[in-house]
């Protein structure tokens, strides 16, 4: 699918991990993605994904130029949607172990939580998205541990909540990047588009 | 299958779980490192993984002997010390070592032509591992060889241990000139063609169609210097390995992080630009800057000056 004309040009923070799977994923949805490795870029983009990777070797990058400041401030205005280490550092708390974040959601997030490499997992299930059961690939994915009033769950691998919405901000704790099925992504597109 | 989108999925899980995590390290930079300090340092520097193993490549080519997978104490101590993914190195086809590797909660397995070659003919059924392995390759054949026996990334070799990136741009340019002649051949001639490369047909028909390897390309072997990084990354590479760049000081005196404080500072003014270079490898001025900020390189070897015999790329068929 090409992009719409007109429809939002939509930012991946792009300092490492699998942003080009999410940009292919924005233009599957209709959306113009660009990648996004300095502060001043944010300002083009009317949305902002933060994609899978390391959240450490991420944050590192943030320490520097006033990133991290620029960033939190955007994520204040405009929608953003943080998939795994993405998630991490949009959370209120990260454990396992402590680090900064971006507190723009609600959440308290364990990283590493469900142990290494050998036991990410694929998993479908129902979520509260329509067009029928989910397919949801965790790699070393972190875990919600509790979630604030304002958090609306939209997907739970068991207990845990896995897909949430705050307002302008979603997160994932696993990938859909790295699916076929785009309605997370078309979801996005549309938060955008609706705060235009 | 393709999709409605015209794109491929892998249709085995846990292939595409091991492919995923290659994925996440995308962009980063991998450090090989030979203790808890050397794992903390390139952690804190913003390494995307380490690997974790006895001697680097520079002092395996200085002293000489079996070169084997890393004690599992040392590999424990480092898993135990960071919170990013942790890579080892077994021997070509020595499966065992493997087998050892995956027990310890290893996150992605290096079959190294780096160390002692175990078996001579075949390489790791990595199919049958639930940990997923990076290899080296030369050539396309190469990748598709091991791609085929499950490896999740591959890797240009270069040669390992010299900090001279000659053969890893060789590599990296043979790999993507290889990948590009498939794109402009009829079906027919791809039958051909994987004869021509000793690559199972099916590979050679995916790399035709989509131009690229169906699992990640990233570069090591001999990469020293952040400017080499950016080379890499603008050749294809996808990310980043660093052998000996970092923690070597001489040909085989690592730098004494643990007790000298200026050889600590240097070794992480070094893992932090080649982090730089690699995320903004598109940009001089960044490159520029970076590099400013480096104190000190390893001293290297000319890869040209080794004998045949001495190299390191030529294991593993």
């Amino acid at each position: 699918m090409t992009a719409t004309p007109g429809l939002g040009r939509i930012g991946v923070l792009a300092i490492q991990g699998d942003y080009a799977a999410h940009a292919e994923a924005l233009s599957d949805a209709g959306a113009s993605p660009f990648l996004v490795r300095k502060p001043e870029q944010l300002q083009e983009s009317e949305g902002l994904i933060l994609p899978g990777g390391e959240s450490t070797t991420m944050l590192r990058f943030l320490e520097k130029h006033n990133f991290f400041e620029a960033l939190r401030s955007y994520c204040g205005t405009h929608p953003v949607f943080g998939t795994c280490a993405g998630a991490i550092l949009l959370s209120r708390e990260v454990r396992n172990p402590a680090q900064q974040s971006l507190a723009v959601l609600d959440v308290v997030i364990e990283r590493n939580a469900y142990g290494r490499q050998i036991d990410s997992a694929i998993v479908t299930a129902d979520t509260e998205l329509a067009g029928g059961p989910l397919e949801m690939v965790f790699i070393r994915a972190p875990r919600i541990l509790s979630v604030g009033p304002d958090v609306e769950i939209l997907a739970r691998r068991d207990q845990d909540p896995v897909l949430i919405r705050q307002g302008h901000a979603m997160a994932a704790t696993f990938h859909p990047e790295l699916s076929l099925d785009r309605r997370i992504h078309r979801a996005f597109v549309e938060l955008v588009r609706s705060k235009r | 299958m393709p999709d409605a989108n015209g794109k491929h999925q892998i249709a085995n899980t846990q292939l595409r779980l091991k492919v995923g995590l290659a994925e996440m390290l995308k962009g980063g930079v991998i450090m090989d490192v030979m203790n808890v300090e050397q794992a903390r340092i390139a952690e804190e520097a913003g390494a995307v993984s380490v690997m974790a193993l006895e001697r680097v490549p520079a002092m395996i080519r200085a002293e000489g002997g079996v070169a084997r997978m890393a004690r599992p104490a040392l590999i424990k101590q480092i898993i135990a010390a960071v919170s990013i993914p942790v890579m080892a190195k077994t021997r070509i086809g020595h499966f065992a070592e493997a087998q050892i590797l995956q027990e310890l909660g290893v996150d992605f397995i290096d079959e190294s032509e780096v160390l002692t070659p175990a078996d001579e003919a075949h390489h790791i059924d990595k199919h049958a591992f639930t940990t997923p392995f990076v290899c080296g390759a030369r050539n396309l054949g190469e990748a598709l060889r091991r791609i085929a026996e499950g490896a999740a990334m591959i890797r240009t070799k270069g040669e390992a241990g010299t900090g001279d990136v000659v053969h890893a741009v060789q590599h990296m340019r043979q790999i993507v000139r290889e990948m590009k002649g498939l794109t402009v051949l009829s079906d027919q001639e791809l039958f051909a063609a994987a004869k021509e490369h000793q690559a199972p047909y099916e590979l050679i028909r995916i790399v035709a169609q989509t131009g690229k390897l169906p699992v990640p390309n990233f570069s090591a072997g001999g990469i020293a210097t952040p400017a080499d990084a950016a080379l890499m990354m603008q050749l294809g590479a996808e990310a980043i390995f660093v052998g000996s760049g970092i923690f070597m000081k001489e040909r085989a005196t690592p730098l004494d992080v643990e007790r000298n404080a200026s050889e600590r500072n240097e070794a992480v003014s070094r893992a932090k630009a080649i982090v730089a270079a690699t995320t903004h490898f598109n940009d001089p001025k960044v490159l520029a800057e970076v590099s400013e900020q480096v104190t000190g390189t390893m001293k290297g070897l000319a890869a040209a000056a080794l004998d045949e015999a001495q190299l390191l790329q030529t294991r593993g068929w």
